[in-house]
């Protein structure tokens, strides 16, 4: 089922795919002519495959759950903030803040995110192709956080317990984020999440791991004169 | 909020098609700042002339020329809704002073290529007003304002200009502008409005009249203008954009053979010619763009 931006409006267009007839044999559908409207396919909650031609504004695929989005474009701020749920790939670059808050499902970005990619995540996994902003992963709180290419200032800055692995190089490290040892386990997750967006995992050897050091956990009796 | 937009055609084949450009990137930036708005418009330059941008008070634009004609020799006045566009040989120092006697005028800018509008009210209806769509040349600049920080008034609306053929918009807000007009002032920097947005112009004026590059004095104010920022600053020679070291601000840009365009969300852009291959991307924070001759 095709449905023209252009020809219906906005509403009109998350209406339908948010009121999905699960009975029908309806599953897969295209949007076109996003012109970089706000708040494409947000809301999703059903088992359905949208394919998005072109390049969204803010909040694209926002808090989806179940349904698979795929975007030939880029995408503004917030792409699949708060995503439950299902998987969204975006082919080209994103903006601010993906998939911030989000608490499941997958996010692939073929292209560079810019900063706080994966802001307070809550048990997301975002692999990205290119490199990332400043301030990703910011209060990261569960998930992982695949970067293939570099990564921008303050990395990690007061993280949980998400993990990140990357690939390139770090300008800089956030309060409280260091470079963990990847054991067994962690090069599982990480040859799973490879293998999802399609990148070979002989590539895991050339990946580092970072996380939380623990030490904002507690207050630190050493920095009472601080306060 | 505010909504800003620039674009700068590289193939002269689209000049006459600027202002219908731009007026589709302020129409759709109209969400971002409903209360006023203005652009810039850059065409070729006049030898030897100045196009100084006036706000009138008044519709007595007959009165008005002809007190004028007396003052300034040769003298070409174009109105359009509350602006005037006078053309004259006459040197800015002289007749910004002439311009003082006249109350009932507001000089917005001036310059041998630039002519600046603005006007309170929902950007759809100043595009209109001034018949944007009618307009070519080579760059423009546009803004759509949400008050934050001073009032909501033609004098508080964006671009401002402070010196010849520049002008600055401005998505975000200044912290210390208050000092820096002060010290601007001091050097000779006319500063009209208590707008932050002002004194950043002015700063870059000061930069310009130091024989600074645009992207030199862009680079010096990462140091020195304190608060969030996106600016585009337009010259007789072209634009450049640059946000703050936080980029809080948003922008994205969009490249083509053709054309350079800027806004604040690609949504002001979808309109433009081949946009979809375009090359598009987000200014990194701390660092300069600029396109021009």
């Amino acid at each position: 089922m095709n449905l023209n931006l252009k020809k219906e409006s906005l509403r009109k267009v998350n209406e339908t795919l948010q009121s999905i007839d699960r009975k029908s044999n309806k599953k897969i559908f295209k949007v076109s002519n996003p012109d970089g409207n706000h708040a494409i396919c947000a809301g999703l909650k059903d088992e359905i495959e949208v394919t998005i031609d072109g390049h969204t504004g803010y909040y694209c695929a926002g808090m989806n759950m179940n349904a698979n989005i795929i975007v030939n474009g880029n995408v503004g701020t917030g792409v699949a903030e708060n995503m439950m749920s299902g998987t969204v790939h975006v082919k080209g670059n994103a903006s601010q803040s993906a998939g911030a808050t989000a608490h499941g499902g997958t996010l692939i970005i073929d292209g560079d995110t810019s900063s706080r990619c994966g802001i307070s995540m809550k048990g997301i996994d975002i692999i990205v192709k290119g490199s990332v902003g400043h301030m990703s992963a910011f209060m990261a709180q569960s998930g992982n956080l695949v970067i293939c290419g570099d990564a921008g200032d303050a990395l990690g800055d007061s993280i949980y317990e998400a993990n990140i692995f990357i690939k390139g190089k770090v300008k800089s490290l956030g309060a409280d984020c260091e470079e963990k040892k990847m054991n067994k386990k962690d090069q599982n997750i990480l040859r799973s999440l490879l293998k999802k967006a399609s990148i070979n995992e002989s590539e895991i050897k050339n990946f580092k791991m970072y996380g939380s050091a623990r030490k904002l956990y507690n207050f630190n009796i050493d920095n009472v004169s601080e306060y | 909020m505010c909504g800003i937009v620039g674009i700068y055609l590289k193939n002269k084949k689209y000049n006459s098609q600027l202002g219908k450009f731009l007026t589709g990137m302020m129409n759709s930036m109209a969400t971002r700042g409903p209360d006023s708005a203005g652009f810039a418009i850059y065409s070729s330059e006049k030898k030897k002339k100045y196009k100084y941008s006036v706000c009138s008070n008044t519709d007595q634009v007959k009165e008005i020329s002809k007190k004028l004609s007396k003052q300034v020799k040769d003298i070409k006045v174009k109105s359009i809704s509350d602006h005037l566009i006078i053309e004259t040989v006459m040197k800015p120092k002289k007749f910004i002073e002439i311009l003082k006697n006249h109350d009932e005028l507001s000089l917005v800018g001036y310059g041998s290529c630039i002519e600046i509008f603005k006007q309170v009210g929902n950007p759809k209806d100043v595009v209109k007003n001034f018949s944007l769509e009618k307009f070519s040349g080579s760059h423009a600049i546009g803004h759509t304002r949400m008050a934050t920080e001073s009032a909501i008034t033609t004098d508080g609306s964006h671009p401002y200009s402070t010196g010849e053929d520049e002008c600055l918009v401005h998505n975000g807000s200044l912290s210390n502008h208050n000092n820096l007009r002060r010290s601007l002032q001091k050097k000779g920097i006319e500063i009209k409005s208590m707008n932050d947005t002002e004194v950043a112009a002015g700063y870059i004026s000061n930069g310009l009249s130091d024989k600074k590059s645009l992207k030199e004095t862009l680079l010096d104010g990462l140091k020195d203008l304190d608060g969030f920022y996106t600016f585009i600053s337009g010259t007789k020679n072209g634009m450049a954009i640059v946000r703050d070291e936080i980029a809080c601000k948003p922008a994205v840009v969009a490249e083509t053979k053709d054309y350079v365009a800027i806004a604040s969300e690609f949504q002001a852009m979808a309109h433009l010619p081949n946009v979809n291959s375009a090359k598009i991307f987000e200014p990194e924070p701390g660092k300069v763009y600029s396109w021009g001759k």
